[in-house]
């Protein structure tokens, strides 16, 4: 089909801070779909968050123009994916919508976990992948080192990788004229039944969902009655288009091989999920398109107003950024300590992360989030199994025949000086090694099994902390395995704080209690009355401290008469008791919870 | 309504102590005859009568050639407190006869310590027998109204020198006696570069045990950092916390005058170059109960029921050793006071 030969359909694998937003941006005024002067820096992550943290957390996809050297006019759309583990499977359907990939590697630290993840991720779906040599401008740079890397490691040819610097612009034509060869043109018949697969989506306030596709079989038009495969969902299309590099550009049908968007007044974004075939509702295909599968949550959290008169306008917070991500799960819940709030579910810790500062930052809500969890497996006596993401609702120990955990497969890599540091990291987080690659002479992958209650808490950080920074992991769930579990209580004064309940492993609930008592204490000012902080499992007191009763607070001198001064800091005492949650007689800061959040083993 | 009281600024030093964050700059007599020029045309702009007169500073005694004149302007009632600070160098015979002979009746005198070494450590530049002599020459003067500053939770500070600072005192011709715990100011030389000090505990435990040795001695305590002999507190004093009104002339002085509260740059050429000073609001309309409540707490009298009634509900959050009710008022103990300002935020935490 002659369309389909000046249609190139790729994306971008890179490692966090490798560059990619910056190739997006010169190839995007290299085809000069925008204007430079129209440009923001960096047009593909347009959410603040993404720009600050250098991450894309959303897919997004524009389309281009390029008129190469053969003289040939070429359609690139140019599909972005998210660069985080917590995003493994969106990513993988970015990656199905695409002939093939541009990877950047940067010619200055080489291959990274996320870039080898994500890789072989394309390769195992067939991709072409274009590798690209950046940021050789840097005086640290070895291209010919990395290139050497790439084949030892990947095993794709790259010796004649364009040697690029997205900063200074050098050489993104040579990235062009690689995606028009090496790249091949998209396939599929365009008079089969429509298969169309979804990718991501997002809700627009005037038109509903939009639903970004690539078609692999058959057209849509508007008009067109469609099903989404996997939710059943039926719609009537309105309106089809391509993604302009600015706006969305409607047109009059979207054909096999091509990548572009669909509206149909699609109220609910939780009907179009990313990996679904969209297909005709009169002559449907046989079956979807494969690899669909459902995103179940795999961390849990509360998310609780600071204020709990704002709790209607976090529950509003919550609907709006739930319209924009099929992932995120709540219901609503209440504590004794928190008073009302949600139960929160996550991809991972960084989808948490972005959602939590999302709600302070775009709503303006101050927020406390209790420690994050992961869901549990609990056979009980009578023969039922549980499901349970939330230590308030764990069994009695007596009614528990078998308790299971999620267990993920995680890789490793980092330079071969860290080995011993790394396993000792792994060991502590109750690791099971699997094995170990060398990818080069100086880099390893080690390959682990760990729960993945073991990762919620700072293994990132802790990782990063024990090597200097250089190493990078991923992982991938593996299911539910056989474990030995408890809840482990905070009692302050007495008084159960059902925010700082823990399931924890039997094995390292003594030494997580001390370790909680010991933060708590740390981050809880001392009061006017002595607080005893006690961790218990099972009713039985695991560890003890004691806040001392505050002795000194007193403002001396009133200079000269100067009593707005004294105001002012009352009034600052008054705010941070607002900031703080009462129980009973105790005020704790939500640094505290904070702190027993991030909890490590240092 | 009773007559306000003045505060008159006086913003030299002959040396910045290290643990001052008050305005002060170096002394010169020139400058000091300008600062008191513009002082009276401040006092001619207000025209206002007074009940009480404080000469604050910075090191007023430096500017005792100047009181007189100033004095000369101030009206006030015939039986009016009028104090000056001073610091124990300044106060040769020849001048506590001029504030004496111009109308000053109360001295309040930086004394700090008893013990030599302590007031090094606090950058004093007097002895402890210098500042005793110099209380004696007051008193052989015509003071009979003397209070002395002494601190609390200084480096070095034990148990043992408290109780042998107080002692000393106790055998001077005091009248009152202020004992300020030692606050370390972001912006003063121990802020930059902090002392070795009593911890929290300590400092406490030295602040009761001062209370109890200052009351064995007979200075009742009246006020969180105050006491007193019977009879002798201080009027101007007391007018900050049973927020009565003031007027605060001189560069970086504050007030509460006719309903608001006002301060005035920490400049003192600006000061001296306007033709009155200019009032810098820090609120127009200070809430009066939150402000009895705040202010009346830091007072051994304590606040009446009217008051405390409309925050009764924080009182069961207030161990009840550092409070009693007694006469209807409402009162802290010395243990309260310590925590003076948490129970306070808590308190006003339920007002409304």
């Amino acid at each position: 089909m002659d369309y389909q030969n000046k249609i190139r359909n790729f994306c971008i694998i890179a490692h966090i801070d490798h560059g990619k937003s910056t190739l997006a941006d010169r190839i995007l005024e290299q085809t000069e779909t925008v204007a430079k002067r129209d440009m923001e820096e960096q047009l593909l992550d347009n959410m603040d968050i993404e720009r600050e943290r250098g991450i894309t957390i959303k897919a997004r996809a524009v389309r281009l123009k390029y008129h190469a050297d053969d003289g040939g006019d070429y359609i690139f759309n140019l599909i972005d994916t998210p660069g985080h583990v917590d995003f493994n499977y969106e990513v993988s359907r970015s990656l199905v919508a695409c002939e093939g990939a541009i990877l950047i590697v940067d010619a200055s630290q080489g291959i990274e976990a996320q870039t080898l993840a994500n890789t072989y991720l394309a390769v195992e779906n067939d991709l072409e992948v274009v590798p690209v040599v950046n940021k050789i401008d840097l005086p640290s740079a070895h291209p010919q080192e990395v290139k050497e890397e790439i084949e030892n490691v990947i095993g794709i040819e790259a010796m004649d990788a364009p040697e690029i610097s997205a900063k200074m612009g050098t050489n993104i034509h040579a990235v062009m004229e690689e995606i028009v060869h090496k790249i091949p043109a998209p396939k599929g018949d365009f008079n089969a039944p429509l298969k169309a697969l979804i990718f991501d989506s997002y809700y627009d306030s005037y038109k509903g969902v939009i639903v970004y596709v690539r078609v692999k079989e058959g057209s849509i038009k508007p008009g067109d009655k469609i099903r989404m495969m996997a939710s059943g969902a039926e719609f009537t299309t309105v309106e089809v288009g391509y993604m302009g590099a600015t706006e969305l550009v409607p047109c009059s049908e979207l054909k096999a091989g091509e990548v572009g968007y669909i509206a149909a007044s699609i109220k609910s974004i939780g009907d179009t999920k990313v990996g679904d075939t969209v297909t005709s509702a009169t002559t449907p295909a046989d079956e979807p398109l494969s690899g669909y599968r459902e995103v179940n949550p795999m961390v849990f959290s509360g998310i609780y107003p600071a204020d709990g008169a704002k709790y209607p306008d976090l529950r509003e917070a919550l609907d709006k950024l739930q319209l924009n991500d099929a992932s995120l799960s709540f219901e609503p819940e209440s504590s004794v300590a928190l008073g009302f709030g949600f139960r929160c579910g996550f991809l991972g810790l960084l989808h948490m992360d972005v959602v939590q500062e999302r709600i302070e930052r775009e709503y303006d809500l101050d927020i406390i989030t209790t420690a994050p969890s992961v869901v549990y497996k609990i056979e009980l006596t009578d023969g039922e199994v549980k499901m349970i993401d939330n230590p308030f609702n764990y069994p009695d120990t007596t009614l528990i025949k078998q308790a299971y955990e999620p267990m993920v497969n995680a890789h490793v890599y980092a330079p071969s000086d860290y080995v011993g540091n790394i396993m000792e990291l792994c060991q502590n987080r109750r690791g099971v090694f699997k094995d170990m690659k060398y990818i080069d002479q100086s880099r390893v992958d080690l390959h682990y099994e760990l729960p993945l209650n073991e990762i919620v808490y700072d293994f990132f950080d802790a990782l990063k902390s024990r090597t200097r920074g250089y190493a990078s992991y991923d992982y991938e769930m593996m299911g539910f395995a056989p474990s030995k579990l408890v809840k482990l209580d905070i009692m302050l004064n007495g008084e159960v704080i059902d925010a700082l309940s823990f399931i924890v492993h039997a094995d390292s609930a003594y030494a997580r209690a001390r370790k909680m008592a010991e933060k708590l204490k740390e981050h809880i000012p001392r009061q006017l009355f002595e607080i005893p902080i006690q961790a218990c499992v099972g009713g039985k007191i695991i560890a003890r401290e004691t806040i001392k009763a505050l002795r000194k607070d007193v403002l001396a001198k009133c200079y000269g008469g100067d009593i707005t001064r004294k105001k002012k800091l009352l009034e600052k005492q008054k705010e941070g008791k607002k900031r703080m949650r009462r129980f009973g007689t105790v005020e704790v800061p939500q640094e505290a919870f904070m702190a027993v959040l991030k909890l490590d083993d240092e | 309504m009773s007559n306000p009281g003045l505060y008159i600024h006086v913003p030299f030093c002959r040396k910045k102590c290290p643990y001052c964050d008050f305005y002060s700059v170096g002394y010169r007599e020139e400058l000091a005859e300008r600062y008191a020029d513009a002082v009276i045309r401040n006092l001619r702009y207000y025209n206002e009568d007074y009940d009480t007169v404080y000469f604050g500073g910075g090191t007023p005694s430096l500017m005792a050639r100047q009181i007189p004149r100033i004095l000369d302007e101030v009206h006030r009632t015939a039986s009016a407190e009028v104090t000056v600070e001073c610091n124990p160098l300044e106060m040769d015979k020849e001048t506590l006869k001029i504030l004496r002979g111009c109308g000053v009746n109360r001295l309040s005198v930086g004394i700090q310590s008893a013990v030599d070494g302590e007031l090094a450590a606090l950058g004093r530049t007097h002895t402890f027998e210098q500042a005793r002599q110099a209380v004696l020459t007051a008193n052989k003067v015509g003071f009979y109204d003397i209070s002395a500053d002494i601190m609390i939770g200084t480096p070095g500070q034990t148990a043992e020198t408290l109780t042998r600072t107080i002692g000393e005192l106790g055998n001077l011709p005091l009248t009152h006696i202020s004992a300020y715990m030692l606050k370390i100011e972001p912006n003063t030389v121990f802020g930059k570069k902090p002392p070795a000090l009593p911890d929290e505990d300590e400092t406490a435990e030295l602040y009761l045990s001062a209370v109890r040795l200052l009351e064995n001695a007979r200075f009742m305590q009246y006020e969180v950092s105050n006491f007193a002999r019977r009879g002798m507190t201080s009027r101007h004093n007391l007018k900050y916390w049973r927020r009565e009104e003031y007027l605060g002339i001189g560069a970086a002085a504050h007030s509460f005058y006719k309903g608001k509260r006002f301060a005035v740059t920490r400049n003192l050429r600006e000061f001296i170059a306007s033709e009155h000073q200019t009032e810098l609001v820090t609120d127009e309309n200070p809430n009066g109960i939150e402000e009895k409540i705040m202010l009346g707490l830091r007072l051994a009298e304590g606040i009446p029921k009217e008051l405390w009634e409309l925050v009764q509900s924080g009182l069961p959050l207030i161990p009840k050793q550092y409070y009693k009710i007694e006469n209807d008022r409402l009162s802290l103990t010395a243990d309260g006071f310590l925590v003076s300002n948490e129970i306070i935020a808590t308190l006003l935490t339920y007002l409304n």
